[in-house]
Formats: C-alpha cells, structure tokens, sequence
C-alpha cells in the first residue's frame, strides 16, 4: 500500500513540474497524465514493479523540456498571457467569478454614488459652482468601495469594517462641515491630501482588517504603482472613448458635450478605480509588474538628468530662481525619485549583494538631495518675507519630510553597499515611513483649514 | 531503429491519420497501434505525439472529446472528421506514389552495378 501511495506521490510530482511549462495547459497535462498512468498499468502487468514502471513511462514519454517546445511551437499565443476576462472563461474559477462580479458591482456603486449630490441639485462640470465641493470630496465618493472590495474579498471581521469606516465617515463629516470659501486655498489642499491620506488607509482593508505590516505595507506600495499604471491606460482608452463619442455626435448634430461631463465622465472615473485595483489583483501573480521595469529605465535617464543638472548650476553659478510655484516643482522631483527607490526597492531581491543599480540608486538620491538642498537655500533667505501661507506651509512640510526620507535612505544605501547593513533595512526604513506621509496628508487636509480660518 | 527527424515529421500526420480512420482512439492507443504496426520498429517519443494531435485538432482534421475511460479516468478521444479523410486521402495517393518509386529503386539499387545503369537511360525518355 505505502508503494501505491509513492506511485501516486510521484505521478503528482511530475505532475507539479509539468504544470509550471508555460505553454502547456492543466487540461494538456491531464491528457500526458493518462498516457503516462496507461503506459504504467501496461508495464505493471507486464510484470514490472511500480518503480521501474514509472521510470520507463517516464522515460518513454520524452524531455518534458523539448515536449513543452513542441506545444510552445503549436500554441505560441500561450507564451502571451491572458488577462482572466476571456467570457468563455474556461479557466475562471467560481472565485474569479466572484470577484469580477464583486468588482463591477464596486464600480458601478461608485459611479452611482459620484451621481448622487446631483440629485441634490450639484452638478458636476468644469464651469460648476459645485466643482470644489466633487474636488474635496472625491476620494470620499471611490476610496469606500474600493476598500469594501478588499474587505469582502479578504473576509475582514466584524470590528475590522468598524475601524476602517472610521476615518471615512470622520473626514467626511469634518470636510463636508467646514466653511469654505468659494475660491478657498484650504480647500484645494484639502482636496489634494485627503485622497492621499484616505488611499493610505485603504491599505488597513488592503491586509485584510489589520495594521499592516511590512510585508503588506510593500504590496500596498507595489499595489499602488501598478495601479496607477492600469487607471492611466484606462484612463487613455476612456478618454479615446469620449472624444469619439462626441465626434460621432457631432457629425449628427447632436451635442454630447453635456452628458459625457456629467455622466460618463465623473461616472467612468471613478469606477475605472476599482476596475483598475481589480485588474492589478488579479494579475498579480499572472504577468510581470510594470513599475519596477519603468524603474529600471528612468532611474539612470533622471539621474543623468540631476546630475547635468548640479553641473549647470555649479559651472554657471546661476542661483536657482525662486517663484511661487518652484517649491511644488521641487516636491514633485522628490516625490518621484522616492517612488523611483520605492519601486526598485519592491523589485529588489533582499538576498541579492549589492550591485551597480544599488549605486546608481545611491547617486539618483545624491543629486535629487543636492539640487533640493540648493532649492531650500536659496528659499530660506525669502523664507520671511513670503510669510506662510498655506500653501506654502504644505509645500515646505512636504519638501521636508521627503528631504528627511531620503537623506536617511542615502545613508541607508551607503552602508548597505559597504555591507555594513541588510538591504532589508532600507525597505523597512521606507515601509516605516508610509505612516508619516498619511499622517501629514490627514494634517494638511483636515487641520489646515481650521489653522488657517478656510483661507 | 532511429529515423531522421525529418522523415518522422512527413509521415508522422498521415500514420496518426490513418489510425484514426480505423476509428476512435486516443493517446496511448495509437502509440501502442503504431508499435504493433510497425512490428515495433517505429519508436516514437511518446510525448511529442500530443503537440502533433492538437495541430490536426486545429486544423479541423480531426475532433476531439473528453469522456470516462473504462478505468474511470477521464480520457480524450479522437476521431477523424470529413476534411481529415479528404487529407488521409490525398495523402494516401501521394504517399503510395513516392513508396512504389522508392520500392523500385531499393530493388535495383540492391545490385548496383549493371541495373542502376540500365535505369538511367530509360528514366531519360
């Protein structure tokens, strides 16, 4: 009986191996499986013993490697993969199913939910006296559903829905509550930090009901980018959409104009967010991640970009010209050479030495380091004769804060490529830190009008 | 006995066909017939017998049906379809060309000498 059983251990073996060649699929290796157990029974009866049956078979059936070439050749579309949206869905499980049901269902609550204060007269629209109202509270309108999907798709408990509710019924009625101003400068802070705060603490859902830890904190980062790479694809086929819509009725003499701002436009985007979080969820595990590769172009192009960029201001000795909006300009660099380690870091194999990227990495952060300590010298001497106004107050709170990220990263870097330190450090250094940008966000967003009487 | 790589590729689809027109069969089946046949001389890898099953599946020549085998597995069957037969056919016409003219020269060749030299004049005409 103990032999039966390793018969069958093996058989599922060579099973497991086979299903890992890419061009042969689980109904493909069904098949090979019938033939193999059909060769075997034929040599047991034969007189051989369960062992030497196996072997034969095996050994009969041929390389697995120069078999899956074979198949590979027949279906070269294989070596593509699909995205699991095909309808005749012979590969999609009930819980596939579930999920994409789950996922439209999500998506279309957002969109009707984007529709409601129409209801109440405000509408949506560029012209819109109502448009601060849909800017502040956009992320209030999408951000619940998408971290309801998380939560019913990772089973959250009872409490869990409870605490995640918590700061989105909060900021909404602190936000909603709040006296702005028709052209309030609070209020477009508003709306830009709370979406920030609030996608930061969809993360809670994201592991499922918990504080998320480092390892979850990394997905939500990697979640994060491809997200944002799927929404702008949508986002470019729903905006191709649009102007084709319009086109065509134009062409009849109708004007679309109106029903594509109110409708299709507010509805569209904020539905494509959870089609989009879906998408990335479900081909996670499928297909390559994008950010990380985009990472791995860009990080050497901007780092030959600071650097040229050092050169100039130290050849020419020209003092980087302060305006108004140069310090958000500067933010937006660090921000993006944050989300260029960022990426690179949840790419990264820990176990792996360091190696040339590492450094490269270690002089992208160097120059962005060097060209904002530039930025914020030449501001300190105007510090005081702006004044702080809000605005400025966000910018400069930001610059630091990222200033203060990577700084410790670079020395983080440093001593990682010296071998004093594991690269596990610097990821935890800048998991450890997702919960400062939140709390700064829900600061700015929530504090700032009060602080600053809904300026 | 090995046999060349291209030689197993041009006869491999007209020996499967032919199989199948003497009914339903599938995998490990028409391995086993084309041993019998073949008095065991034709050794496939077995594998590469599947990759070769879905082109003719493809290509419409033959249609395929999972069902329970006799041992309670599930099973896929084949079985030739109209198109298939019209190929079987053509290539019956086609094959029995080429192995009456090489039957002929093996004959000859087997004694070179005089015989490959009367041949070649009347090839000529």
């Amino acid at each position: 009986m103990t032999n039966r059983e390793t018969l069958e251990e093996k058989i599922s073996r060579w099973r497991h191996y086979l299903q890992r060649k890419q061009a042969i699929t689980p109904v493909d290796v069904d098949e090979l499986e019938d033939h193999l157990r059909s060769h075997i029974e034929n040599l047991l009866g034969a007189g051989l013993d369960e062992d030497e049956a196996f072997l034969v078979a095996v050994k009969r059936l041929g390389s697995l490697d120069e078999i899956s070439r074979e198949f590979a050749v027949e279906y070269s579309e294989r070596l593509w993969k699909q995205l699991v949206l095909s309808p005749e869905g012979d590969s999609a499980s009930p819980a596939d199913r579930r999920q994409a049901l789950l996922a439209m269902a999500m998506a279309l609550a957002a969109a009707l939910a984007m529709k409601i204060p129409a209801l109440f007269g405000l509408q949506f629209g560029e012209h819109s006296p109502a448009m601060p109202f849909y800017l502040r509270n956009l992320s209030l309108f999408v951000l619940p559903f998408m971290a309801t999907f998380f939560g019913l798709k990772r089973r959250m408990w009872g409490t869990g829905w409870l605490w995640l509710s918590l700061p989105f019924v909060v900021s909404g009625l602190i936000v909603n509550l709040m006296p702005f101003g028709a052209r309030s400068h609070t209020g477009m802070l508003t709306a830009i930090h709370l979406p920030i705060a609030l996608w930061l603490w969809a993360s809670y859902a994201y592991a499922g009901g918990r504080q998320p830890g480092h390892d979850q904190r990394m997905n939500y980062i990697r979640f994060s980018g491809e997200w944002f790479i799927y929404y702008t694809l949508i986002a470019l086929g729903g905006g191709l959409l649009m102007a084709l819509t319009q086109f065509l009725f134009e062409a009849v003499g109708l004007n679309a104009e109106r029903a594509l701002q109110e409708w299709v436009l507010p509805c569209g985007a904020a539905g494509a967010v959870i089609i989009a979080a879906w998408l990335v969820e479900q081909k996670q595990s499928v297909i390559e991640n994008m950010a990380p590769v985009l990472t791995r172009l860009f990080s050497p192009l901007f780092a030959a970009l600071l650097l040229v960029f050092v050169a100039a201001v130290v050849w020419t000795g020209n003092p980087i010209n302060i305006q108004r909006e140069v310090l958000i300009g500067f933010d937006l660099l660090l921000v993006l050479v944050l989300g260029l380690i960022l990426y690179s870091i949840s790419a990264r194999d820990p176990q792996a030495p360091p190696g040339h990227f590492d450094a490269l990495q270690l002089l992208l952060v160097v120059c962005a380091l060097v060209v904002d300590g530039l930025a914020l010298w030449a501001m300190a001497g105007r510090i005081s004769e702006f004044g702080f106004s809000p605005n400025k107050l966000a910018a400069l709170g930001l610059n630091l804060l990222l200033l203060t990220n990577l700084a410790w990263s670079a020395v983080l870097y440093a001593r990682f490529l010296a071998r004093r330190i594991p690269f596990i450090r610097l990821e935890r250094w800048q998991t450890g830190y997702l919960p400062v940008f939140a709390l700064w966000a829900a600061v700015v967003a929530i504090f700032f009008p009060i602080i600053f009487n809904y300026r | 006995m090995e046999i060349d790589k291209d030689l197993v590729a041009a006869y491999a689809t007209p020996l499967v066909l032919a199989i199948l027109s003497e009914g339903e069969s599938y995998g490990y089946a028409i391995i086993k017939r084309v041993g019998e046949l073949s008095g065991g001389e034709l050794q496939w890898t077995d594998g590469m017998l599947y990759p070769l099953l879905h082109r003719l599946e493809r290509s419409g020549l033959v249609e395929a049906s999972w069902r329970a085998s006799e041992s309670g597995r599930k099973r896929k069957y084949y079985r030739l379809t109209a198109a298939g037969r019209e190929q079987l056919e053509r290539q019956r016409r086609q094959w029995q060309v080429v192995t009456r003219t090489m039957k002929g020269i093996w004959c000859l060749a087997a004694d070179p000498t005089d015989q490959l030299a009367q041949l070649t004049p009347a090839g000529e005409k």
